[in-house]
């Protein structure tokens, strides 16, 4: 553990806290004893068992000693035991928990079957067992303790060890020939030892309240020592008389072991054991919040497009204030038209696709000027509403079919759900319906799978049910989001070609979002290239040849087909495109642009670049592409 | 669920073993499996029990009956207890009582242990199945209800709350908390009894300090489970196909974040069976605990033996139930790891 990580883990409200009240017990213990030792033991039979006063503030026991004192006294004691029995612990948990990876392969699985079991027992039950064998009284108790949280810790260093020893360098070291006690003590522990260090500050605080919990039912320490559970203990008893009396000591000990805990929890934290929680600020959506001049394009009579979406904007609350993944996208789907949406990782178009239908994570802020679909707004709409809307009229299909599906729900199931929810029809009716839909996405025998898991099927199969899922009403849009990237190139095809069958027979308009501009070419008739969370160029498939956009231009050039030169590497757009938080003022694609100049330091608006063209580039290329780099595109299979 | 959901490379058959319907469901065998360490683990547990009283050092007897005890009793009591014939003698003996339902005879009150055990069972199962009763139906509904309310990172004023309070509440031991309910309710207050068991009043204090820092715990995890299902892609799918967000969290959220929920509430379990021994001598509940504990103290080793077998015994099953459970809510990771 390194000392920069002990420094941050100190400077955390939490590490601080329980940091400076671990020093003032440890400070306690070494001095209240010999201030206080003495005094603690006084016994004063003019003053039995009485209540709080002025001379002794939390009262006296039955025999008139000060309890206020003993609690202060006995901090020592109920440390000490605790760090005492915490060591055992972590000594023998280390033996065990190093033993099968030095010894051979039956002592080491013999060891795992002995510490899975004792895992299996709760530590009080092994305590009880240990504190019969060794005996009632202090020690008996440090040593049952001890052992009694043991196997939890060898679980512990087993697990991280062996998580360690796949690592490359352990392997070398193997290979270099290191003994295998030296592999341990060199390469194995000191690597797995941060989450070590970290439980075993956590155990100490567990140890003190077992301990506590040992002498509070007379089996730990016995008089005429005390500690805190002792004290506890007898307390108890005259809890009527003197609450104080067992109270202070309760709270000493609650106060100890949450000390420890939390400082445990602090440097977990800091050395990120726990993965680190996104900190972001109270997100107050902005979302369907338009602005004024909006009111009046809202209002405008709606057109008869199937979505109509002016001015999209999605961001998401940082460090550093609000960044926009999605920078003003506009885009219009017309009935029955096949639109492409492409770009690179990171341009914005799937959070597009997903602020589009409504389906943005709960932590974005999305606003729009407009956002029509099937000609009805859904801006200023509560979620209800937009459910009821959305319900029938769009389909979503999603990139990971292995995911997308619920794992413990029958695909059947599943399917029929969406009949049932949005239209109410029985089970029966729906699950017929399901299976006719599986069917025409060509699941082979859909009666059998239909009552089958997601996992039971294959990738293809899973994302052709997904399509099927779509189809459970009569979508007038589906929104395909990266359909075809997570599977392999024959399926690919299938499921392309059943996308455009489905379009074909049914008439919905597809959305089609994906990075491979040669999906989107052999599917689409229309084209979004998209950049850093703008559009820059939007434009028949047929005038790919002419694209304007540089960018666009480097997507064509950088798609592999059967007459590229193999010998030569492939080709790529250098660099990669932007952050959302530094974007560069003006174009984002400048950067990376070989035609840039100064002029592109300012942002260039979309505009006419030839028949239903247009692009958002202060230098658009004219030139025709070689034929070459086109091959691959343009031509719908 | 049916043999089906197995896949079907699980069980290859073995090509010179004729096809057998046993071996090849994987239900079976994981039953199977199951049994086999539960019998292992009961057989160490039984082992260990046995061993306990000849691990102590010294004669437990001469500890038991005290130093001054005459010699010639400290023998003829030996002999009683046939700590006198050879250690496998003894073993067999053991065994063959235990399977006969004789666990020996108390040391100080020669009753038999048997008896004494199931006198005060009912009061130690009633406490930890209330308790965990308790829990069940606290920690889930509030588990799921402090993810849907504080998921995406909304409201972290109620996160912070949350998490800080069943932080520091589930870290107070159960005999802590119980003092605390002690003093408040009993105390202070005077509403409740403090001690004893009597009419079903007297079960609130108990149940309470044994129920409160698991279920605020439990709770923890439930909603920490929950956050990452809802986080996940079939979550989305099901906002997508636009269903009510009651139905989008009950039915396909919730049930996902079942594996590890009922992993953390076997362990509580069997924490909170122990647990009661503390809560017991804290509220004077006349069961096991209270045994247990006066008759280490006693040096009444029989007794200890009997009640260690019957804790051990108690945790050992709840292990079993919940790995079939979970083996039925995930029959896809369960069955397969085996």
């Amino acid at each position: 553990m390194r000392l920069e990580h002990w420094r941050s883990a100190l400077k955390s409200p939490v590490g601080a806290a329980s940091a400076s009240l671990l020093a003032v017990l440890a400070v306690l213990a070494v001095v209240a004893p010999m201030i206080w030792g003495d005094a603690a033991n006084e016994t004063n039979p003019a003053a039995l068992s009485q209540g709080r006063s002025a001379e002794h503030l939390l009262g006296t026991d039955a025999l008139g000693r000060d309890i206020a004192l003993r609690v202060l006294v006995a901090t020592r004691y109920s440390l000490g035991l605790a760090l005492l029995a915490t060591s055992i612990a972590v000594l023998v948990g280390l033996v065990l928990g190093v033993l099968p990876a030095v010894l051979g392969r039956r002592g080491s699985r013999f060891v795992t079957a002995a510490v899975n079991l004792a895992v299996a027992f709760p530590a009080l039950l092994l305590a009880l067992f240990f504190a019969v064998i060794f005996g009632v009284g202090a020690q008996g108790a440090v040593l049952a303790i001890g052992f009694a949280g043991a196997p939890s810790f060898a679980r512990l260093v087993q697990t991280n060890v062996a998580a360690v020893a796949g690592r490359d360098y352990v392997a070398a070291a193997r290979v270099a020939g290191v003994g295998r006690t030296r592999l341990v003590l060199r390469h194995l522990l000191p690597n797995a030892g941060e989450p070590l260090v970290v439980n075993a500050t956590v155990m100490a605080g567990t140890a003190l309240l077992a301990f506590a919990g040992l002498s509070f039912l007379g089996i730990g320490v016995q008089p005429p020592a005390y500690d805190w559970g002792r004290l506890l203990g007898e307390g108890l008893d005259r809890i009527y008389i003197n609450p104080a009396a067992s109270l202070a000591p309760g709270v000493a000990v609650v106060l100890a072991g949450l000390a420890f805990t939390l400082l445990g929890e602090a440097i977990a934290q800091v050395v990120g054991i726990r993965t680190a929680r996104r900190r972001m600020p109270e997100v107050r959506p902005e979302a369907q919040v338009a602005s004024s001049s909006a009111a009046a394009v809202r209002d405008t009579p709606a057109t008869d497009a199937v979505l109509d979406v002016r001015d999209l904007r999605v961001g998401f609350a940082g460090r550093d204030g609000w960044t926009y993944p999605v920078d003003g996208v506009s885009l219009t789907v017309w009935p029955g038209e096949t639109v492409g949406i492409v770009g690179e990782s990171g341009s914005g178009k799937s959070l597009t696709a997903l602020a589009v239908a409504r389906l943005a994570p709960d932590d974005a802020a999305v606003s729009a000027t407009r956002l029509d679909v099937n000609g009805t707004s859904l801006l200023d709409r509560g979620d209800a509403e937009v459910r009821k809307l959305l319900g029938t009229s769009v389909a979503m299909v999603f990139q990971d079919p292995m995911t997308s599906f619920n794992p413990s729900m029958r695909v059947g199931a599943q399917l029929a759900e969406v009949t049932r929810t949005h239209e109410g029809r029985s089970r029966r009716d729906a699950l017929s319906r399901a299976v006719d839909r599986l069917r025409k996405v060509h699941i082979p025998s859909p009666q059998r799978r239909a009552r089958q898991y997601p996992h039971e099927y294959s990738g293809g199969m899973r994302q052709r049910a997904m399509i099927g899922m779509g189809l459970m009403s009569e979508p007038a849009l589906i929104i395909a989001d990266e359909p075809t990237t997570a599977l392999d190139v024959t399926v690919q095809r299938q499921v392309l070609r059943l996308l455009r069958d489905v379009q074909r027979d049914t008439g919905a308009a597809v959305l089609l979002i994906s990075h491979d501009i040669a999906v989107v070419s052999q599917m689409c008739e229309r084209i979004i290239v998209m950049y850093a969370g703008r559009v820059v160029e939007e434009l028949p498939v047929d005038r790919l040849a002419e694209a304007a956009h540089p960018y666009t231009r480097a997507l064509l050039g950088s798609v592999p087909d059967m007459t590229t030169d193999r010998e030569k590497p492939l080709v790529t757009i250098p660099g990669r495109p932007p952050e959302p938080a530094d974007r560069p003022p003006g174009c984002a694609f400048a950067p990376r642009c070989g035609f840039a100049d100064e002029l592109c330091g300012t942002t260039p608006e979309l505009e006419d670049a030839g028949p239903r063209q247009r692009a958002a580039c202060w230098h658009p290329r004219t030139e025709a592409i070689p034929p070459v780099a086109q091959a691959g595109v343009g031509e719908r299979s | 669920m049916t043999t089906t959901s197995a896949p079907a490379g699980t069980a290859p058959p073995v090509r010179s073993v004729p096809p057998d319907r046993w071996v090849r469901n994987p239900w079976l065998s994981f039953l199977g499996r199951r049994l086999v360490r539960l019998l292992v683990s009961l057989a160490v547990l039984v082992t260990l029990a046995f061993l306990m009283i000849h691990l102590i050092p010294g004669d437990p007897v001469r500890a038991a009956l005290g130093l001054n005890a005459p010699a010639d009793l400290v023998e003829a009591r030996r002999e009683s207890l046939g700590l006198n014939d050879p250690i496998a003698v003894q073993y067999v003996n053991y065994l063959r009582g235990m399977f006969s339902g004789d666990l020996g005879v108390s040391m100080t009150s020669g009753v038999p242990v048997a008896d004494t055990i199931g006198a005060r069972l009912p009061a130690t199962a009633g406490l930890a199945v209330s308790a965990f009763v308790v829990v069940m139906s606290v920690s889930i509904p509030l588990g799921l209800f402090m993810a849907v309310l504080t998921r995406g990172g909304r409201r972290r004023g109620a996160e912070l709350g949350f998490t800080s309070t069943s932080a520091v509440v589930s870290a107070i031991p159960e005999f802590m908390l119980g003092v605390g309910l002690v003093f408040v309710f009993g105390v202070t207050l005077g509403w409740l009894p403090v001690a004893g068991r009597g009419g079903a009043s007297s079960y609130i204090l108990p149940v309470l300090a044994l129920s409160m820092g698991p279920a605020l715990l439990m709770a923890r995890i439930v909603r920490v489970e929950a956050l990452s299902v809802l986080g996940q892609d079939f979550v989305r799918t099901a906002r997508a196909k636009r269903l009510p967000p009651r139905r989008v969290y009950l039915r396909h959220a919730f049930p996902n974040a079942l594996t590890s929920t009922l992993t953390i509430g076997g362990l509580l379990l069997s924490g909170m069976i122990v647990g009661t021994v503390l809560v017991e001598n804290v509220f004077a509940w006349p069961g096991m605990g209270m045994t247990i504990v006066q008759s280490i103290l006693a040096k009444d080793y029989p007794l200890v033996q009997g009640i260690v077998l019957v804790y051990g015994s108690a945790v050992l099953l709840v292990n079993l139930v919940v790995d079939v459970m979970l083996a039925v809510v995930d029959p896809r990771s369960t069955i397969r790891e085996g």
